[in-house]
């Protein structure tokens, strides 16, 4: 079952003294989100940011209640760090860290899934509920507490959107970022059915982007009626080269499968509004809800 | 990153994987040499990282040393898609009696390791999977039970393998298996995998490494901006050794953005506003003013740029680190270039102050930012 975050989630950071990881709690605390501890190994005991940090995660839980863990290890240690917080029972488990390898990935991804936790990521700008909580290195200000559902493969053209939707008067529920690599944990069926029973979201807005068939499964799914809230889209890579790797590591043209046309046309096919410009994807929200 | 056939082989040779004998060669003297060593018929293979080489006449056979030395120096030299021919591979000749396709990738849908494998060998799979689906035998590895001895027989079985033959492949495919997953193959794949009067031998190799991985073959990292040969433009090698993720394009704007699906989308918007772009820099996450003032310069500087845009959502990328780069890398390079930046997010208010100071133009819509670069590089 997949699981995300609300106000009362209780997280700890995973390699909170690193850069990213202390400017990102101290955002993350702003925003409201209850960020009870970090972990780092060597560096128990020390506080950043006002939050106290252990060596593990298990020593963490024996002083505070933590449900969730956001992941800001660097990538050769990111499978140990995130497989901690998978044994430890915490869920969701959001791994932001670039670069991991695919077989770690695949080898987080299948165990997570033994222990039933949640894996947002790897590469992921990550989770949140707007308004509540975050746990991700997302913008704060572009959101606002509203129907609109996001998933996304990519972190900025995310933020993009969810700024037009802000702009046309909506807001978001819960935004989701499944992140950029090959192998992630999520996918957009499980989060579209997840959406399906939030009693918050209204619509959903659906970001994708060249390589892979995620899209296209994900409309197939639509089509079948495994969602029946309004769906609008964007994709991005219709000026992509084939064979070029355009940044993500996912995001490439093999062959004649993983285009945008292929994506933008499986999508309409499904009933979803394809925007042909992002600020299209909130103008179709407006019009659907 | 994609190893040569001689690299790959290099690696099938340490993990046990029957391969033919061989020798990597650089002048025809060396190529006679080696098919005198060898002592009987040989095939002799160019080296190059791009694919259709038999069709492009970069195989040639050779059954003595004078034929060697021949059919080498018709080789080298030669130009291949671009790319002229350096190395070549001289290895036994065998006989067939079928040939196999067997390989090992990726599959992002199901998040596993999946081994393909159909006995239409020596033709292109993608094209055998599309036609007769049917010929190829699938069969994903459950990451947690690993790829057991049983489902190593159950694949040579399917093929049609029976007694010793079934053991063989069964061997060949845990080997092969156990290679890709220890030298983190995004692909490893053997077209043709030959089979012979009593096994299976390795006519050819592939060997894709993650390079995300690359941290943990150090042997590769040295060898991986050659590996980028045929691959890549020069401006893209020139791009890569300075770390950038940059694909180059054939318009007159440049196009620089944080996080590759919204460049992409900028991309889009650039040719939806009847511009084309120069090219695809993702500045990536966490961007340094010191990294972005590397990517302004490269983009700057490529003479069929006729105006920059920025586009920069700030998350993890800061748009005060964002505007110093920016306004460095133009004093560096003292050109007069359009620059039309686009940015919003973290620390904003700070790098449009930077901007406005250095007389740059900011915008906080993508589109409109869009059209103006458009403009700016000469219309539509």
């Amino acid at each position: 079952m997949v699981r995300f975050i609300d106000k009362d989630t209780r997280v700890i950071v995973q390699g909170l003294t690193g850069g990213q990881g202390q400017f990102h709690a101290r955002l993350m605390k702003e925003y409201g989100t209850k960020v009870e501890a970090g972990s780092v190994p060597g560096r128990g005991g020390q506080v950043f940011e006002g939050v106290p940090v252990y060596d593990t995660v298990t020593e963490a839980q024996d002083e505070h209640e933590i449900d969730a863990s956001i992941v800001f290890v660097p990538a050769p240690y990111a499978l140990d760090a995130a497989l901690e917080a998978v044994e430890a029972g915490l869920d969701p488990v959001v791994v932001i860290t670039e670069g991991i390898p695919v077989r770690d990935s695949i080898e987080l991804v299948a165990k997570a899934k033994l222990k039933g936790t949640t894996i947002v990521g790897p590469n992921t700008p990550g989770l949140i509920k707007a308004g509540e909580s975050k746990m991700g290195i997302m913008p704060a200000q572009v959101f606002r507490k509203g129907g609109v559902g996001v998933i996304s493969r990519s972190g900025t053209l995310f933020y993009e959107i969810a700024a037009h939707i802000t702009r046309v008067g909506l807001g978001q529920s819960t935004c989701v970022g499944l992140g950029g690599d090959p192998v992630v944990g999520l996918d957009y069926i499980e989060i579209l059915k997840w959406f399906e029973d939030d009693p918050e979201t209204e619509a959903v807005a659906l970001i994708g982007e060249i390589g892979g068939d995620a899209e296209e499964r994900a409309a197939r799914f639509i089509k079948e009626g495994g969602f029946t809230k309004p769906v609008a889209a964007y994709i991005a890579g219709r000026a992509a080269v084939p064979g070029k790797r355009m940044g993500h590591a996912g995001a490439i043209i093999q062959g004649s499968s993983g285009t945008a046309d292929s994506k933008m046309s499986a999508l309409r096919n499904a009933g979803v509004e394809v925007g042909e410009l992002p600020s299209q994807v909130a103008e179709a929200l407006r019009r659907l809800l | 990153m994609k190893l040569l056939e001689y690299e790959a082989k290099e690696y099938f040779k340490k993990y046990g994987i029957p391969t033919p004998w061989g020798r990597m060669v650089t002048t025809s003297e060396a190529a006679a040499d080696a098919v005198k060593d060898l002592g009987r018929p040989a095939v002799i293979k160019v080296q190059l990282p791009v694919g259709g080489r038999g069709k492009a006449g970069g195989v040639k056979f050779a059954d003595t040393p004078a034929e060697a030395e021949l059919a080498a120096s018709q080789l080298l030299g030669m130009s291949i898609k671009g790319l002229t021919v350096e190395k070549l591979y001289v290895e036994e000749k065998i006989s067939i009696v079928n040939e196999v396709y067997l390989g090992v990738t990726v599959d992002r849908g199901n998040r596993c390791y999946v081994i393909l494998a159909s006995g239409e060998g020596g033709m292109d799979i993608e094209e055998v999977a599309a036609k007769t689906p049917e010929k190829i035998v699938r069969h994903r590895v459950d990451p947690v039970l690993g790829l057991r001895s049983y489902h190593c027989n159950l694949i040579a079985k399917r093929l049609g393998y029976g007694d010793r033959k079934m053991r063989a492949f069964a061997t060949f495919v845990s080997k092969l298996y156990t290679l890709a997953l220890e030298m983190d193959a995004e692909l490893t794949e053997i077209n043709p995998l030959a089979e012979v009067e009593d096994g299976f031998i390795a006519a050819d190799a592939r060997l894709n490494v993650d390079n995300n991985a690359l941290y943990r073959h150090k042997e590769l990292e040295e060898k991986l901006l050659h590996s980028y040969q045929g691959e890549l433009t020069e401006r893209e090698m020139e791009a890569r050794a300075m770390g950038l993720a940059y694909v180059e394009l054939e318009g007159n704007i440049g196009i620089i953005g944080n996080g590759a699906g919204l460049t992409m989308a900028t991309l889009d918007t650039v040719m939806l506003h009847g511009g084309k772009a120069a090219n695809f820099l993702d500045l990536g996450g966490g961007a340094t003013p010191e990294s972005i003032r590397r990517a302004v310069k490269f983009v700057l500087g490529d003479m069929r740029t006729r105006a920059l845009f920025v586009n920069v959502l700030g998350g993890i990328t800061r748009c005060d680190h964002t505007a110093e780069g920016i306004v460095a890398a133009r004093r560096e390079l003292g050109v007069s270039k359009p620059i039309v930046v686009r940015m919003m997010g973290t620390k904003e208010a700070e790098g449009k102050a930077i901007l406005r100071e250095a007389g740059i133009e900011t915008l906080d819509s993508m589109e409109e930012a869009a059209d103006i670069a458009v403009r700016l590089a000469g219309g539509a």
